[in-house]
């Protein structure tokens, strides 16, 4: 049970693939004009990796390790091949919308990342929930970027227009680089003022303060002391 | 020769593979540091693209189409990719060492190049690539597809020389914390793409 969380809590924030790990850079670049794409694009990767991790995890004692490479590629390009045509029957807009990115998926770092680090080495059920949750944090980032960048370039979310104010540059090439860099950083000073704030919180448990006490207020017990 | 010019003001400029498509990041930010690596890289990606043209497009038209099983395109582009890749470093290694010192260790990276796949995907879009370069599907041959891989390269090789002199200067200047690394990276490559957005205007 504690694994699970761990793995799920890995998966979604502190090693998000997109804000973390920062792979799968091309299809974040590209889909996130708007956030329909976003969602779309996460799910179809979602796939792939729980169907690739559980197969990987299955065939770990099976594939020789010299040529694992290349067939976790094999087996990666096969689930890509099959929501291809899945994708192609089923729902010809969003097929339409991913365009050259849906073939691209077997050349998504984030799916070969886990097969050779995470599901090459664990049993199953852990392989799929690693795949499950590595998919929701790549949708979430995804999204995210999506819903923020087609707020400011289109005035609309979802597809639903809010106002008329449009700024183009976050709807071109160059607002996806902007965005991309802004989300890292953001994710990044987020990351440091939790470490700072835990750190505290730390310190005034160990001065037997109560939880949220301050900087000040543990400099002055620790005077006290001395 | 008017084709000759729309493929090399399209592949390089308005369909540039880094900053208008978004393929090739990885080593877009990977091997960018300083420019003689950055210089490597591109030739290795470039020369590997023209090579992937040769081969799949060919077989794509000629095998799979009167077959009926293009539906595998991913899984034979992919292994014929990583095929190349394999001959070529070994062919390095044998005939001529001075180049696989310096561009043997891009090669390995260059298989999971999606700029790469992502070529192989394009020139067999003919409807796309001919909108592309002016020409009507139906004249869409295997010279024209050669070319595209050749100058798209070339697109990514030009894009990614600039980024290493940009990165270079950056490197020598005082950056926040959180924006050292790769946000700032991304932030200049912002500035290529806005440089880049003048050629869609046209």
């Amino acid at each position: 049970m504690k694994n699970i969380k761990k793995i799920a809590l890995d998966g979604v924030v502190t090693s998000n693939p997109v804000l973390k790990l920062v792979l799968g850079t091309c299809p974040t670049l590209a889909l996130t004009t708007l956030a329909m794409n976003g969602i779309g694009m996460g799910l179809a990767v979602t796939f792939v990796l729980i169907c690739s991790n559980v197969l990987v995890s299955l065939l770990r004692k099976v594939i020789p390790s010299q040529v694992r490479i290349p067939a976790f590629i094999l087996i990666i390009a096969t689930f890509v091949t099959i929501l291809r045509l899945l994708l192609d029957k089923l729902l010809p807009d969003l097929y339409a919308s991913l365009g050259l990115y849906l073939p691209l998926i077997v050349v998504n770092c984030i799916i070969l990342a886990r097969a050779e680090g995470f599901a090459s080495k664990n049993p199953i059920l852990y392989s799929a929930l690693d795949g499950l949750f590595m998919g929701i944090g790549f949708t979430f980032a995804l999204t995210l970027m999506g819903a923020f960048r087609e707020l400011l370039g289109a005035g609309a979310i979802f597809g639903v227009i809010l106002w008329d104010f449009k700024i183009e540059f976050f709807s071109s090439s160059a607002g996806a680089f902007f965005t991309f860099g802004l989300f890292i950083a953001v994710f990044s000073l987020m990351e440091s003022l939790i470490a700072k704030k835990k750190k505290i919180n730390d310190y005034a448990k160990l001065c037997k303060l109560k939880e949220s006490a301050s900087v000040e207020e543990i400099n002055a017990k620790l005077k006290g002391d001395k | 020769m008017a084709e000759l010019i729309m493929i090399i003001v399209s592949a390089v400029f308005i369909k540039n593979f880094v900053v208008v498509q978004f393929l090739g990041i990885c080593p877009f930010l990977g091997v960018s540091k300083d420019f003689r690596s950055a210089l490597g890289m591109g030739l290795a990606v470039t020369f590997v693209m023209t090579l992937t043209c040769l081969i799949t497009y060919p077989i794509y038209t000629y095998i799979l189409v009167p077959l009926k099983i293009e539906f595998i395109e991913i899984i034979v582009f992919i292994f014929i990719i990583a095929s190349i890749v394999q001959m070529i470093e070994m062919a390095l290694k044998r005939f001529s060492p001075t180049l696989y010192n310096a561009m043997g260790i891009y090669l390995p990276l260059i298989t999971t190049n999606c700029a790469v796949l992502g070529v192989a995907e394009l020139v067999i879009d003919t409807v796309q690539i001919a909108d592309l370069i002016g020409i009507t599907a139906a004249q869409m041959n295997m010279g024209f597809a050669v070319l595209y891989g050749l100058f798209a390269g070339l697109g990514f090789t030009f894009v990614i020389v600039i980024m290493s002199g940009l990165r270079e200067k950056i490197a020598r200047t005082p950056v926040s914390k959180h924006l050292k690394g790769f946000p700032i990276s991304m932030i200049t490559a912002c500035f290529i793409a806005m440089a880049f957005y003048v050629f869609m205007l046209i």
